[in-house]
């Protein structure tokens, strides 16, 4: 596996790449015969935001946008790109449509992931008209990908709480909202993923994208999932399962039996670690070497973009922070989990690193 | 008009001094004047926390919270702090401020605006129980 290092993967982005954060993912997976080597983008959390008429937030607009142009400049071309949900901010017509038209522009196959902002409105509905089903798979060149809603909750929630559909958008769109309600993939979907998985031999490389982490880190925040155990029991038997999430706007990384936890950075916007909470009770996983503390003065900052190395079907996370010092964080196979190539002894970690 | 003030806050002090001589001592209060204050604090760490929510307070919809939950990474603990990118010591409340013009595109508030000072209490109320570390980056 060649080391792909951003010079190398954005010949061609010039100026653009120099200018600002790369607000995306590039995934690559790498096989014993290099032919079949392939790589994808992954831009994720753009939160396009209405403000009336055919104004939106400006910021967020400008995240999604570059992600989209820089997507389009780099060489090698992905094979294709994951959008990682949360394209709208309170999941209307206008910004879903706007922000479609931002992701049109992309030259690409475009699969998408559903996040609560996308979905609480009306349930997915205008969501699915532009994107089709809210979970599915797809194979590619040898690995079976899997999309998953892991933003569901309870019906109760969801059909009966709130007196509007609109109330209820904003309920769970506020990330720390008292109100919310925890996210999960649920009994439907979990049988939908069990007959999908059981026709894919277990050698198979599986990688699974959703929205929340299929993990417990955080429940005030919903970097959670509340049927987590019960979906990562339908990836144990894969000998190389990663999964990938989005939601949190920050780098995570976890190790929990042969599964690998991956998050994805946002274009909106960073959030803090939930250690920084006071009053949290939290678990972010003790492997995670935190990004540095976003400093607010620069608007893209602690946003960036990633190649993934599926190496053997073992993830390898190539960190590009615009405003920051790169970072890789790789599985290990001596170990059995990724770690990040440079800062995740202790006494190389640097003061921003650390988040109170 | 200033002198009507002053003789009435005279008149006002001498009555207060009379009385308080003969009903309340200043160095004591009860359980009821406890319970009263802390109603009242927390009423504003509850406008701070409307404030700090609201889609109103800058002119784009953006609300604080966004990307600040709980008021996380704000850290009212190390303030006033030196600021790098101001260049001098500044205030928490002038952050806010500095928030409400960037990422909200809105006006900033006087510093003694009640609503600051709102913001102030409930980001101050999230991170109740962390020790005092003025000027820490």
């Amino acid at each position: 596996m060649p080391d792909n290092n951003r010079r190398d993967f954005l010949k061609g982005a010039g100026a653009v790449a120099a200018a600002t954060t790369l607000p995306l993912s590039v995934v690559e997976l790498a096989f014993a015969d290099p032919a079949q080597n392939f790589t994808f983008a992954y831009i994720s959390d753009s939160h396009i935001q209405h403000v009336k008429g055919t104004q939106f937030v400006r910021n967020w607009d400008r995240g999604l946008i570059r992600a989209v142009a820089e997507t389009n400049l780099l060489t090698p071309k992905p094979d294709f790109v994951m959008f990682g949900g949360d394209l709208a901010q309170l999941g209307t017509k206008e910004e879903l449509d706007h922000g479609a038209e931002m992701l049109a522009k992309l030259n690409y196959k475009t699969y998408m992931v559903m996040g609560e902002h996308d979905y609480y409105l009306d349930l997915g509905e205008y969501w699915s008209k532009l994107y089709g089903p809210h979970y599915y798979s797809f194979d590619h060149k040898g690995v079976h990908f899997v999309v998953l809603n892991s933003i569901l909750t309870f019906d109760d929630w969801t059909y009966n709480r709130w007196p509007t559909a609109k109330q209820r958008m904003l309920e769970m769109a506020g990330l720390d909202n008292p109100n919310g309600s925890p996210f999960m993939v649920g009994d439907k979907q979990r049988q939908w993923l069990a007959k999908d998985l059981e026709k894919v031999d277990k050698a198979t490389p599986l990688v699974v994208f959703s929205h929340s982490p299929i993990q417990k880190i955080y429940k005030g925040w919903n970097f959670w999932t509340d049927d987590a155990e019960q979906v990562q029991a339908l990836l144990k038997p894969f000998a190389k399962a990663t999964v990938i999430y989005g939601h949190v706007h920050q780098i995570q990384y976890n190790q929990i039996d042969n599964i690998t936890f991956n998050s994805v950075m946002a274009t909106a916007w960073p959030w803090p670690y939930p250690q920084s909470y006071a009053q949290a009770e939290q678990h972010l996983p003790k492997l995670t070497v935190p990004m540095n503390r976003a400093n607010p003065f620069f608007e893209r900052d602690a946003t960036g973009w990633q190649f993934i190395d599926v190496a053997t079907g073992k993830v390898a996370m190539k960190y590009n922070l615009y405003n920051n010092t790169n970072r890789v964080v790789a599985f290990d196979p001596a170990t059995g989990k990724p770690l990040d190539s440079a800062f995740q002894d202790l006494a190389k970690q640097i003061p921003p690193q650390v988040h109170y | 008009m200033t002198r009507k003030i002053a003789a009435a806050a005279l008149a006002t002090l001498v009555a207060g001094v009379l009385w308080s001589g003969l009903v309340v001592r200043a160095d004591e209060f009860t359980k009821k004047d406890l319970e009263r204050w802390d109603k009242e604090y927390m009423s504003v760490v509850q406008k701070g926390r409307e404030l700090w929510t609201s889609p109103d307070l800058g002119t784009n919809g953006v609300a604080c919270a966004q990307c600040h939950p709980n008021a996380a990474n704000t850290h009212p603990e190390t303030y006033p702090k030196f600021q790098t990118q101001l260049g001098r010591v500044a205030a928490l409340r002038e952050m806010i401020n500095w928030c409400i013009q960037q990422p909200l595109e809105g006006q900033p508030l006087a510093l003694d605006d009640p609503k600051l000072i709102a913001m102030e209490t409930y980001v101050a109320w999230e991170r109740r129980g962390v020790a005092m570390a003025p000027g820490k980056h």
